[in-house]
């Protein structure tokens, strides 16, 4: 048995929404407790920690993954974008964001972070998806408030208004 | 939960990788996606001294395809073999399966490799590995071994690596003569769970309709993906009537001895068995008649 006396702490490095972002960190960080406790980035949030509820998916390089379920360390050097990074560069809601508003999308909000980045990947790989490929798309987050038909709403909403905000 | 504390090391080559599994042997294991271990980790059913991140070795991630075989390195993520064209063509089966694994979101970082060494009895990969005849490739300082599948799960989340050994490739043979068709069937509480009762099936047909090669598995339903080599073998030379799908279905599934769960008795799992079999069967004879 290897001797385990203090952990020791690495060094990571991430891009997180544009933004490069450093801390020390023991290994076993997830990249989840890295956002939120290092980098005070608190919009992802933390569910069941074992990749099952999907809350805390965050997007790396574009691509949506569990962040409970990747080291901080593993991660160095990656792309990552998290629901604050899916705003307008104003700030204001994205398309996607103000469409869960408008169809009343959050109930409680716990998986609505994790519904976002999925639903906005969705999106970004087909601009005009059917009910049941959103469903896919969402079938990894899970909504203890059941809301799942205005979130599926919500995600129809946002793709129509993406083609209009296109067209004009 | 929270994974106990372990020591990291990001090796450079697959030789580091394996000098230190020598050295740590079992207060060591091999992260890549880690889809499969870190839960494992999470749930502290597992806790290592030692992670070895052999996740960017550039050696774990070629994909091959020869005349009679595609090699998978362990590390290509699955969700770049789901999408790899040349692939799809030669093992078609594969992205079948592939859809059934997990999530969008857990595809992204989980790799072949990893999901095969887990080798959880009701995963989706195992299952097409046990049923095709794939063959692994392990390293360790000690060298290359070759492991067939039909060897090389031994168990619930138990395979033949020793704790050494790094899984470096699988090997899938192709089915190059005639026309192959393939089909996938599961049953999960939600699409991307893990699977009641999981089959796969491939067949190949002559010009005039005889089958010339069979293979058929089912997964979960027992303590390892079990793959029916003998009773495939009764499809060859016949024109894969239906009377004779159901009756080699109905085989496989009272040779299963599936257990009681929270999600299905036994009784359950070998009629979904049953059913899902035929139905594979069915499709893939659909699909090779094409």
């Amino acid at each position: 048995m290897t001797d385990r006396i203090i952990p020791k702490t690495y060094l990571v490095e991430l891009d997180v929404n544009g933004k490069t972002c450093r801390a020390h960190v023991p290994a076993r960080t997830t990249l989840v407790d890295f956002l939120r406790d290092e980098l005070r980035l608190t919009g992802t949030h933390v569910g069941c920690e074992h990749g099952t509820c999907g809350a805390c998916t965050v997007m790396q390089n574009g691509k949506p993954i569990r962040a409970c379920l990747a080291f901080a360390v593993q991660l160095n050097g990656e792309k990552i974008t998290t629901v604050e990074g899916l705003c307008k560069a104003d700030g204001s809601l994205s398309i996607l964001q103000d469409s869960f508003c408008a169809t009343h999308a959050q109930q409680c909000g716990y998986c609505t972070p994790g519904m976002l980045i999925s639903s906005q990947y969705l999106l970004n790989q087909n601009a005009n998806p059917s009910d049941s490929e959103i469903r896919e798309a969402i079938s990894g987050n899970l909504c203890r408030c059941t809301g799942y038909q205005q979130i599926v709403d919500a995600v129809k909403l946002a793709a129509a208004r993406m083609a209009n905000e296109e067209q004009a | 939960m929270k994974s106990a504390a372990f020591e990291y090391a990001r090796v450079g080559s697959l030789d580091e990788a394996c000098e230190l599994l020598a050295q740590y042997g079992d207060d060591a294991k091999v992260i890549a996606g880690g889809q499969s271990l870190v839960p494992m980790l999470a749930m502290r059913l597992l806790a290592p001294a030692w992670l070895i991140d052999v996740a960017r070795l550039s050696i774990l991630q070629q994909m091959t395809v020869t005349e009679d075989q595609g090699v998978i390195g362990a590390g290509v993520r699955q969700c770049v073999a789901e999408s790899d064209p040349q692939l799809n063509q030669s093992i078609a089966l594969l992205r079948k399966a592939l859809r059934w694994v997990g999530h969008t979101a857990t595809r992204t970082r989980g790799t072949i490799g990893g999901s095969l060494v887990h080798a959880d009895p009701s995963a989706e990969l195992p299952l097409v590995a046990a049923m095709l005849n794939a063959v692994f490739t392990a390293k360790s300082t000690r060298g290359l071994r070759r492991i067939e599948a039909g060897n090389f799960f031994t168990g619930p989340v138990m395979t033949a690596l020793e704790p050494d050994e790094c899984l470096v490739e699988v090997s899938f043979p192709l089915w190059r003569s005639g026309k192959t068709g393939s089909a996938f069937e599961e049953i999960a509480t939600r699409h991307g769970d893990f699977a009641m009762v999981a089959v796969a099936a491939q067949v190949s047909v002559d010009p005039s309709g005889r089958c010339t090669r069979a293979a058929l598995g089912i997964g979960g339903a027992g303590p390892v993906p079990h793959a029916f080599a003998d009773l495939a073998g009764r499809l060859i030379g016949s024109r894969l009537e239906d009377g004779l799908l159901r009756e080699v279905a109905q085989e496989a599934a009272g040779q299963l001895e599936p257990t009681n769960d929270l999600q299905a008795s036994a009784a359950y799992r070998r009629h979904l068995a049953g059913v899902l079999a035929e139905r594979a069967l069915r499709s893939a004879r659909q699909e090779a008649a094409v």
